[in-house]
């Protein structure tokens, strides 16, 4: 099995606070890793540092074996990252459907001046997409308007809508009431599912890292403090008490 | 070597004179993180009242010494007149909007500052030299040079130390300091956001007016000087980095001297000397010498 | 199909009232100033453009002052006389520098890019000072009577020409610009207004988008200014002045960017409104436009496009 993602000795501080230090981990082709830790653990600070949003004071990320430490954002997207956010980032003065548009045209490398965005046959395949998330029928609405929940989807959508290998989602059931939590990630897994997407998720509800994940990082102020099976990894109570605070 | 002496003084009195003018500008961006495109207009007031003030007073009769402080009397009134008027009435209303608001904002109040002086002073020239050269000329280093440009230097220096004092030593400083590291959080504190911003706002124009005020006795003044000083204190500002007193400072020697040198060496660059360094600071430094990068949180 | 042909319908009348019905009914001042508009909507459509990714500038009259003096200077140096490759000459001027500078302008948004454009357009107007020699300094340039496809024109049939000769132009470069907006890039650069953050991680460059929407918004004001020179036959280094930016900016928000055709309807508005308006008070006149601009910030955030809208929606189709 190859590794697609690996960072050895990743390290980064804000001024004083320990957001990462000498982080080591890999994932391999095909899992699926969900990330668990407390607020503040330095989840989302990783998801920063892998995708070139921010760069690491020590260390390296290597995406199968290609150092990519140096590289921005839009760079390590076009070798095959996509990534969702733990706040929606959307553009609200677009519709819907105009949204996905852009993501399945960025994919196909159609950005030019001339030929337009939306046409029969593009619309259709926007729909489509649109449509394995049960967003098909927000299609024509402002991305403003959309409730809360949709616009989680929307935002894991415009990511998968890319085909990454990698896919990478910063708490995608985070305000997500509890009854909802696991039709939104079998939405997700139902997706993904078949595709060969290898996914890494962030999340600090146990449960949901419990169900979907192949195997769990423990994340504690910058540090992976444990790692493996989740059944096994979640009932050690050196873990509960770093997640939860308590046994 | 007379030659250096002259370039030398020239740059110090006009970057003097930057600094002064871009001042009030790069403070006022710091607190609000609003560029007053008013800027230059405050300037214009302060130096037609001020020079209106002087020659007032010099056809009075009574002794020269006082008409310095007249000048800073008339930078004064601007400023706590107009300033707070703008901020109050108009500025604040916008600032829950997009940056581009409120640039066009200003922008409006600039366009209207602008008849205002041509209808209150008419569109003649007007030149108050009496305190430039009452001060008269002092030989230094074999070169005739005039007293005035030194006070202005002074003047430069006390107003650059002041600025200092207040930001970095007093509590005055450090409530200006929460207020722009986190607005919200100052509001919790109890700090009244709302008056700081309007007394910021205030002192950035009283500034922009004394700016005004202390250069009109050594140029005839006409509508329309507020545009260049506003383009010209922004290229100092940028060259320094937003917001940054000390990159303002920096920013007015570094342009001072340059445009000095260009004037005596490369006369046909010396209009350009100030955007040609603001054009080479931002290629290979976008945010200026003490300017901050700002990465937003996702 | 119905609605295509009547739409079809729509466009030929309109075409028809334009072309022959205006030049016809209208007088031969009026026809100016409908050409003077219908250029400077061109420079304004410009700033309209790149207000749509957040991006204002005070330094448009920058590329409108280089297509004026790449057509005047052609005329006076080259001995050009055709007006069609005057504007072709104006245009390639125009993205020529703005390609140039907006290699620096583009990384810039908000503060930075208003007032880098204001004072790259400054050092321009010192320069067309400054190099009267060449320039013609505060004299200016005079554009000798040009011809159009070989015809020689001059008095009348030089103003019926240049009106419509601008009107083509205007409803070519409004429906270019209209193409490019509904283009992967136009709405990349929709985008960049919302969530720039967003879009480098599609893997789209937003600098590209920036750059690419700066040399249109550049060429546009360019080939205004082009035609301007020709119309007006007189061209000063005002042209560049922060002023004309300031009037390309207040004529944009006036008519609002909600539409490609907003900066037609605002330039029309505003040419007219200012030619009865100046005679009256010259000394107000910029108090005048402060004032609007207020009003439209507070009370018409959207222009005057918006009341179309609004109207639209009122009369219930």
């Amino acid at each position: 099995m190859t590794v697609l993602l690996e960072t050895v000795g990743l390290t980064r501080f804000f001024g004083s606070v320990r957001a990462a230090e000498d982080l080591n981990m890999r994932v391999e082709q095909g899992e699926v890793v969900g990330i668990i830790g407390s607020n503040g653990s330095g989840k989302t600070t990783f998801l920063n540092l892998a995708t070139g949003y921010l760069k690491p004071e020590r260390g390296r990320i290597l995406l199968a074996g290609q150092d990519t430490t140096a590289l921005p954002p839009r760079a390590i997207t076009r070798l095959g990252v996509a990534r969702s956010f733990q706040i929606p980032q959307l553009y609200l003065g677009m519709t819907v459907l105009e949204t996905v548009l852009l993501s399945l045209a960025a994919r196909a490398g159609r950005i030019g001046i001339w030929g337009p965005l939306k046409r029969q046959d593009r619309n259709k395949e926007g729909v489509q997409t649109l449509a394995q998330f049960g967003l098909d029928m927000y299609a024509e609405r402002r991305v403003g308007e959309l409730p809360e929940g949709s616009r989680k989807l929307l935002d894991i959508a415009l990511a998968v809508a890319l085909r990454p290998r990698l896919l990478l989602m910063d708490e995608p059931t985070a305000g997500v009431s509890t009854e909802d939590k696991f039709e939104v990630m079998d939405t997700l897994v139902d997706v993904l599912s078949g595709s060969g997407i290898t996914t890494i998720f962030v999340e600090h509800d146990m449960d949901v890292v419990q169900r979907y994940s192949q195997r769990v990082l423990v994340f504690d102020q910058g540090l992976v403090i444990a790692e493996g099976q989740p059944a096994a990894v979640l009932a050690d109570p050196e873990v509960r008490r770093a997640v939860l605070g308590h046994v | 070597m007379r030659l250096l002496l002259v370039v030398a003084l020239d740059g110090l009195t006009y970057a003097s004179w930057l600094f002064l003018v871009s001042a009030g500008l790069t403070f006022t961006y710091g607190v609000l993180r609003v560029l007053n495109l008013a800027h230059g207009n405050l300037y214009a007031l302060g130096a037609y009242l001020g020079a209106t003030l002087v020659l007032r007073y010099a056809a009075t009769g009574y002794t020269p010494a006082l008409a310095y402080g007249l000048l800073f009397v008339a930078a004064v009134i601007i400023g706590l007149v107009v300033g707070p008027a703008i901020e109050r009435l108009f500025l604040r209303r916008v600032y829950s909007r997009d940056e581009e608001v409120q640039l066009l904002l200003t922008f409006s109040i600039s366009l209207i500052l602008e008849d205002v002086v041509k209808l209150v002073w008419g569109v003649n020239p007007i030149f108050a030299d009496m305190p430039y050269s009452y001060l008269g000329r002092v030989r230094l280093g074999g070169i005739n040079y005039a007293w005035y440009p030194f006070l202005l230097t002074a003047i430069a220096l006390a107003v650059g130390g002041l600025l200092w004092f207040v930001v970095t030593r007093t509590r005055l400083g450090k409530v200006l300091a929460s207020v722009i590291v986190d607005r919200e959080v100052s509001l919790t504190l109890g700090i009244n956001v709302p008056r700081v911003y309007t007394w910021a706002f205030a002192a950035g124009a009283v500034l922009a007016a004394l700016g005004g005020a202390l250069t009109a006795p050594m140029f005839s003044l006409a509508p329309g000087v507020g545009a260049e000083v506003l383009v010209t204190s922004f290229a100092v500002i940028a060259i320094g980095g937003l917001g940054s007193i000390g990159g303002a400072a920096l920013g007015s020697l570094i342009v001072g001297l340059a445009r000095s040198a260009a004037v005596y060496f490369f006369p046909e660059l010396d209009l350009f000397a100030i955007y040609l360094i603001m054009a080479l600071v931002l290629l290979f430094r976008p945010q200026g010498f003490f300017g901050e990068v700002e990465v937003r949180r996702i | 199909m119905h609605a295509r042909a009547r739409t079809a319908i729509y466009f030929v009348l309109g075409a028809l009232v334009l072309l022959v019905g205006v030049p016809l009914l209208l007088s031969g001042w009026i026809l100016f100033l409908l050409t003077v508009a219908g250029a400077k909507a061109l420079a304004v459509l410009g700033v309209v453009l790149l207000l749509r990714g957040k991006l204002l500038t005070f330094g448009h009259a920058l590329y409108y002052a280089v297509g004026a003096y790449a057509a005047g200077m052609a005329v006076k140096y080259l001995d050009v006389r055709e007006a069609l490759v005057l504007l072709a000459l104006s245009l390639l001027a125009g993205v020529a520098m703005s390609a140039f500078l907006g290699l620096l302008v583009a990384r810039y948004r908000a503060v930075y890019f208003a007032l880098l454009n204001l004072a790259f357009s400054m050092v321009l107007y010192g320069i067309l000072l400054k190099f009267y020699s060449v320039t013609g300094g505060t004299d200016g340039l005079g554009i000798a009577e040009p011809t159009l496809a070989g015809f020689r024109l001059g008095g009348s049939s030089l103003r019926l020409a240049m009106y419509e000769l601008t009107l083509v132009l205007m409803t070519l470069l409004v429906y270019f610009t209209y193409r490019f907006f509904a283009s992967p890039t136009g709405y990349t650069l929709r985008a960049i207004k919302d969530n720039e953050v967003r879009v480098e991680y599609m893997g789209v460059s937003v600098w590209r988008a920036v750059y690419v929407s700066y040399i249109i918004a550049g060429g546009l004001a360019a080939v205004a200014g082009g035609l301007i020179a020709i119309s007006v036959g007189h061209i000063t280094p005002d042209l560049a002045f922060w002023s004309q930016s300031g009037e390309f900016v207040f004529v944009a928000i006036l008519g609002g960017t909600g539409s490609m055709l907003a900066p037609v309807i605002g330039s029309v508005l505003f040419e007219f409104v200012r030619n009865y308006a100046f005679e009256l008070s010259p000394y107000t006149w910029q108090m005048t436009l402060g004032i609007v601009l207020l009003l439209i910030i507070f009370f018409l955030p959207g222009g005057v496009w918006s009341l179309t809208t609004i109207a639209w929606k009122r009369g219930g189709r």
